[in-house]
């Protein structure tokens, strides 16, 4: 049953950035966030560009989830904007749904609609949100679970399936609404370790492709080879930001410092 | 022994026992599905994002699941038909079948909402997270992500609600229905209190006939179409 040929590359990858590279497609600017008493999100400041690839590293409890649910307003935020694509986000409501469906999002614990086939849970949002017709949307879909190796469990059930393949249909359901930027939150922290390169092979090609993508991840090896930035949090501040190579070769804070030491000895 | 037997031959001779039945089925099937309707908006309701419709649903469900329900439907009759002149037909019997229907239908969308909210809550929340990240708002992803496994897992309460919705057809006799269940076994005790343990019998042994494959029905439904996580 397991499935762990790799991925194939498709002649119909993601579409091309839509606005020329180095322009902001997200951004945070001085957004500040609390649980109660607790400070999760302190003076963010954030740019992702088109096409960039950026990794939210730091210690448990630092706001890296936070952050990234913030970004589709899954989570609130205090006071501070964000925008995506030139566009703050709105309030609940058929706009902010529309925005959503524009941020594509990866779960830590896949989320797969427990009730409907594979192909079923990527073809929801194309049918329903986008409008598209049953069969377009069905050889689409088709097309994304080959690209992502699945295409043989198309009409199973999310729990026949091994937690790798899980993760890598979650994948082609947010690419299925052609996002402009996905988002990722620790996607392989769920898996058994033989899994995790089927689902990170998988985002490496994606960045490859020209995906805007802000991954939430401790896979250095992801980062080294996929990352544009790498961003250190800590106590809901962003520590410190560099590229992979300078971050994990040499970290500037204490606080960096000390985190890729506890990760690095495992 | 045979002369025990011959007194159900007597009741059944004189008395329409299997039509008095038949009206108690029909109440439960039109209130049940009134009642079920009707609380899967209130259940709808219960959980939107939107304050007022939430306390509406609250509201709703905290009323009619503490009012006795004999109190509800002698006020169908009173109430609604006496004081309130709201007449659903102009002949009689109808007219209280339908009054003790929409009395039963009332009662009961309490107890389906709360079937159905006890199903939500078997929902994990990354099921609606996952359907908002893909960009479904409220009532599409209750529709078609959240309720579809809600109900699911609702399937052994809501039949718990079928089952005291069939036994308490029987206070329908409170809004003037005449022909049902409880209004022949009085009659019977009334006019053949001889035959007083046969009586009983009769009803307990025909409601359990009824009820027992609704609960069989649920336990397998429920096992069969449980979600898989
Ligand atoms: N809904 C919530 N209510 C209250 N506190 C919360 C809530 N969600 C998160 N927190 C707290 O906010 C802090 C930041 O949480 P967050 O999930 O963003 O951290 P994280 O960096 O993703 O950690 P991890 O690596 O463990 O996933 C934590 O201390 C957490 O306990
Ligand atoms: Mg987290």
């Amino acid at each position: 049953m397991a499935d762990a040929s790799p991925p194939r590359p498709s002649p119909d990858g993601p579409e091309a950035p839509r606005q020329v590279a180095g322009a902001a497609l997200v951004s945070l600017r001085d957004v500040q966030k609390h649980f109660g008493d607790l400070h999760v999100l302190r003076d963010i400041d954030l740019t992702v560009d088109h096409g960039e690839v950026l990794v939210v590293i730091g210690p448990s409890g630092s706001g890296k989830s936070t952050l990234c649910r913030a970004i589709n307003r899954l989570e609130t935020i205090d006071s501070g904007t964000i925008e995506v694509d030139g566009e703050p986000l709105p309030e609940e409501g058929r706009a902010l749904a529309r925005l959503r469906s524009d941020v594509g999002m990866v779960f830590q614990s896949f989320n797969l609609f427990a009730h409907k086939t594979v192909l079923d849970n990527v073809t929801l949002g194309p049918i329903k949100v986008r409008g598209l017709s049953r069969s377009a949307a069905r050889a689409e879909a088709m097309g994304l679970l080959e690209r992502v190796g699945v295409a043989n469990q198309a009409g199973k059930l999310p729990a026949q399936l091994s937690g790798g393949q899980q993760q890598r249909v979650a994948i082609a359901r947010a690419l299925a609404m052609h996002p402009k930027v996905m988002l990722f939150d620790e996607p392989t922290s769920a898996l058994d370790p033989e899994m995790i390169n089927e689902v990170l092979d998988v985002m490496v090609q994606l960045a490859k492709e020209g995906m805007t993508m802000i991954v939430v991840t401790h896979e250095m090896g992801f980062a080294r080879r996929a990352a544009d930035r790498v961003v250190f949090m800590a106590d809901g501040q962003i520590v410190e930001e560099a590229s992979p190579e300078e971050f994990f070769t040499n970290p500037r804070s204490d606080r960096a410092k000390d985190f890729l030491s506890k990760i690095l000895t495992h | 022994m045979s002369d025990f037997l011959s007194q159900f031959g007597e009741l059944f001779a004189s008395y329409d026992v299997l039509g008095a039945f038949w009206v108690n089925i029909q109440l439960t099937f039109w209130a049940g599905l009134i009642a079920l309707v009707v609380g899967c908006v209130l259940a709808l309701f219960r959980i939107s994002p939107v304050p007022s419709l939430a306390w509406v649903g609250t509201a709703y469900v905290t009323v009619f699941r503490n009012t006795p329900l004999t109190i509800i439907m002698v006020f169908m009759t009173l109430g609604v038909w006496g004081q309130l002149k709201i007449q659903v037909s102009d002949d009689f019997p109808t007219n209280f079948f339908w009054l003790a229907v929409i009395g039963l239908a009332i009662y009961h969308a309490a107890f389906v909402c709360e079937s159905i909210r006890s199903g939500v809550n078997t929902v994990p929340l990354g099921q609606a997270e996952a359907a908002r990240a893909i960009g479904l708002s409220f009532l599409p992803a209750a529709r078609m992500v959240i309720l579809p496994q809600a109900f699911r897992g609702a399937i052994a309460p809501l039949g718990n609600t079928l089952i005291a919705l069939i036994k308490n057809s029987t206070v329908a006799a409170a809004a003037g229905v005449a022909t049902e269940t409880s209004t022949l076994l009085k009659n019977m005790i009334e006019f053949n209190s001889s035959l007083i343990y046969a009586i009983f019998l009769t009803f307990a042994v025909g409601y359990v006939i009824l009820v027992i494959p609704v609960g069989l029905l649920t336990t397998t439904l429920s096992r069969r179409l449980a979600v898989r996580r």
